[in-house]
């Protein structure tokens, strides 16, 4: 039996990785103010417009998803009757 | 120089009828060499038109070769090679065959120069790949193979019937730049888009394509939808109705891709989705968006092939492909789930992985064209994108609840094909200048701007944050056995429905018509034949009387004749005698 890799059963491993997650975001944020932004848009002047647009993007396709399971879902064998 | 060397196509196709005659290791050598040579072979192409012939006073030119047909001949013979090195322990002929057939006609189609040698190797391209459908060789597979190959069929008679009026009116069948003005290109139009999956003709793609084998779904995944993005960019560039196509197909399937139970349908309509976004650029029209649609088109189906590779080897080493029945594959499948992994940042268009160096041309040139409604769909779709491919596919599959099972990684020829289909994703993504350089139109597009980098991560990052908050707080779309409606449902329920209603009303309606129709013709067939019968008695007793005949005699040759008209029993004297006698009748009283 070939030896498994169990690296995310440890509590401590999820923690660290979900820190490093959170810093990530934070530095993307701080980079904003040392690149030179030239954006089509005046929505893109906005500091921290696609971070906020990427949050509201991803929570309203989630909960929208949600609604139509609810329209269109319907049994695995639906079609076979 | 090129002429007395096959065309590529022709190479393929002909090539895979040899196959089931092949055995072991030559059998695995001569299949990953066919695709090879077609390679040397287009790298030897000039540009121009070659493999020209003469038909019934038409141009058949199998070879138009300039920098669009070329990078589409690249990639797909590039994809036919790793599909084969992909499938290469498969023990089933007509996989091989009808898959190389397959890329064979895709070859041929992008290569085409005229609409005869297109048609005919846009036919083939179906039925080969139906064949890639229904070679999983269960009931569910074979109708849905049934309903692909329908589907399929009626897109061709469209397109045909484009092609026909096309001719009729142009007087030739050599084609380019159509632009949609007249009924033969809207039909032509509607053959392609419908091979394009382009809503409402899209619903054949997540109902077929997850039914495949798992080495099939990964030919499947490459040729007939970008085949189709490859025509739309030659003949209907800037056509403002794939704007609104585009815009729907990058947002609509993404809600579907996130309640989707099916991996492999999962990434169905995350293909519909990147497809999308090649139909927006189109529509858009610029160079630089149709060069964003090709070069798109280019990383799209290598790293859309290492996500059906990496699920076909799930499939094919656990039996499961659903979320609700997998999940902490890691433990067993590392290096598969690192390509996952690889793919799943690919398509999310992470810096330095290659949807990043080919997404934003689509996106900047609609930022440059001040589309700011389509604009906002597309930065919303590439949301989406990180949502069902990026997080969904690896995260459910080899992450998520521990399902048990400890499968191991699949073999070598498998892992192989996933990691030069890695290499080409991180190489892409790194390395972009030789694909824009490959690119139809002159690039002066730079990527890998600081602005650019930190906006994409913070769309990137911010929507992963999202999913880590909804899964923690358990608002995530829970993971459910579940078939979810979609545009199928017209020709599979309402079609049945609309069957029996034909069925019940019409029949009925038959019976009903056919009561009264019989009933009219029984009462005037009796009517006539009556008729003659009373006419021939009319005349016979006038005679019999005339005769001497008297009472019983003559009752009971009344009776006698009368019975021996009416069925049919008449000797031929009688009848003879009867038709001069009704003939003399009308004489006489005419």
């Amino acid at each position: 039996m070939k030896k498994e890799l169990t690296i995310f059963d440890n509590p401590q491993n999820v923690k660290r990785l979900r820190i490093g997650f959170f810093i990530a975001l934070v530095l993307v944020l701080i980079a904003e103010f040392f690149v030179e932004m030239h954006g089509e848009f005046s929505v893109e002047h906005f500091f921290g417009f696609y971070a906020v647009y990427g949050f509201i993007s991803y929570v309203l396709l989630i909960f929208v998803a949600k609604l139509i399971r609810k329209i269109v879902m319907r049994k695995e064998e639906y079609y076979d009757e | 120089m090129m002429s007395n060397m096959l065309p590529p196509a022709l190479i393929l196709i002909l090539g895979a009828v040899l196959i089931p005659f092949l055995k072991g290791k030559a059998k695995a050598a001569y299949m990953l060499a066919l695709p090879i040579v077609v390679f040397i072979v287009l790298l030897n192409l000039s540009l121009g038109n070659t493999w020209v012939t003469q038909f019934w006073g038409y141009e058949i030119i199998m070879g138009r070769v300039d920098k669009l047909s070329l990078i589409f001949s690249y990639v797909f013979t590039i994809m036919a090679f790793l599909g084969v090195l992909f499938a290469l322990k498969v023990k089933d002929n007509l996989q091989h065959v009808s898959g190389l057939i397959y890329a064979g006609s895709t070859l041929g189609v992008v290569l085409a120069g005229d609409f005869l040698s297109l048609y005919l190797f846009w036919e083939v391209m179906a039925v080969s790949s139906t064949f890639l459908i229904i070679a999983s060789r269960t009931k569910a597979s074979r109708e849905a193979g049934f309903r692909y190959i329908l589907v399929h069929l009626i897109g061709g008679l469209f397109l045909l019937a484009g092609i026909v009026l096309y001719i009729q009116k142009t007087g030739t069948i050599a084609f380019d730049y159509i632009g949609l003005t007249g009924i033969e290109s809207y039909l032509i139009f509607i053959g392609i888009a419908l091979n394009a999956a382009a809503i409402p003709l899209h619903a054949w793609l997540p109902d077929a394509y997850p039914m495949g084998t798992p080495t099939s779904t990964v030919f499947l995944s490459a040729f007939t939808t970008k085949s189709a993005v490859y025509l739309l960019i030659r003949t209907f560039p800037g056509a403002d109705i794939l704007l609104v196509i585009g815009g729907l197909m990058v947002s609509l399937p993404i809600f579907y891709a996130v309640l989707e139970n099916d991996i492999r349908r999962v990434l169905s309509y995350s293909l519909m989705n990147q497809v999308g976004f090649m139909l927006v650029g189109i529509g858009i029209g610029t160079d630089l968006a149709l060069n964003g649609a090709v070069a798109h088109a280019f990383c799209h189906i290598l790293y859309k092939a290492l996500l059906f590779m990496a699920a076909g080897s799930v499939l094919q080493m656990t039996g499961k492909i659903k979320c609700t029945e997998i999940g902490g594959l890691y433990k067993t499948m590392p290096l598969t789930c690192l390509f996952c992994i690889i793919g799943a940042l690919s398509i999310s268009a992470f810096p330095f992985f290659s949807g990043f160096v080919s997404k934003s041309m689509i996106v900047s040139a609609s930022a440059h064209e001040k589309f700011f409604l389509i604009w906002l769909v597309l930065q919303f779709a590439s949301t989406g994108v990180v949502d069902h491919a990026g997080i969904k596919v690896p995260f459910f599959t080899f992450f998520g609840h521990d399902s048990g099972i400890r499968a191991k990684e699949p073999p070598l020829n498998m892992l192989l094909a996933m990691g030069i289909a890695a290499a080409f994703c991180v190489g892409l993504g790194v390395f972009f200048q030789p694909l824009y350089n490959m690119l139809p139109f002159p690039v002066h597009y730079e990527p890998y701007t600081g602005a650019h980098i930190v906006t994409q991560l913070q769309l990137l990052l911010f929507g992963a944050l999202a999913f880590t908050l909804l899964i923690l707080s358990g608002y995530y779309v829970p993971e459910v056995r579940s078939k979810n409606l979609d545009a199928d449902w017209t020709y599979r329920k309402l079609g049945r429905f609309a069957y029996s209603v034909l069925d019940k009303g019409l029949n009925s309606l038959n019976r009903f018509s056919e009561g009264i129709l019989m009933g009219a013709v029984k009462t005037v067939a009796y009517f006539f034949k009556s008729a003659t019968a009373h006419i021939a008695l009319f005349v016979s007793v006038n005679i019999w009387l005339l005769l001497g005949y008297r009472d019983k005699r003559l009752e009971i040759k009344k009776a006698r004749l009368y019975s021996d008209i009416l069925e049919g029993t008449l000797p031929i004297g009688i009848g003879a005698a009867v038709a001069i006698s009704f003939i003399l009748l009308v004489f006489i009283l005419t």
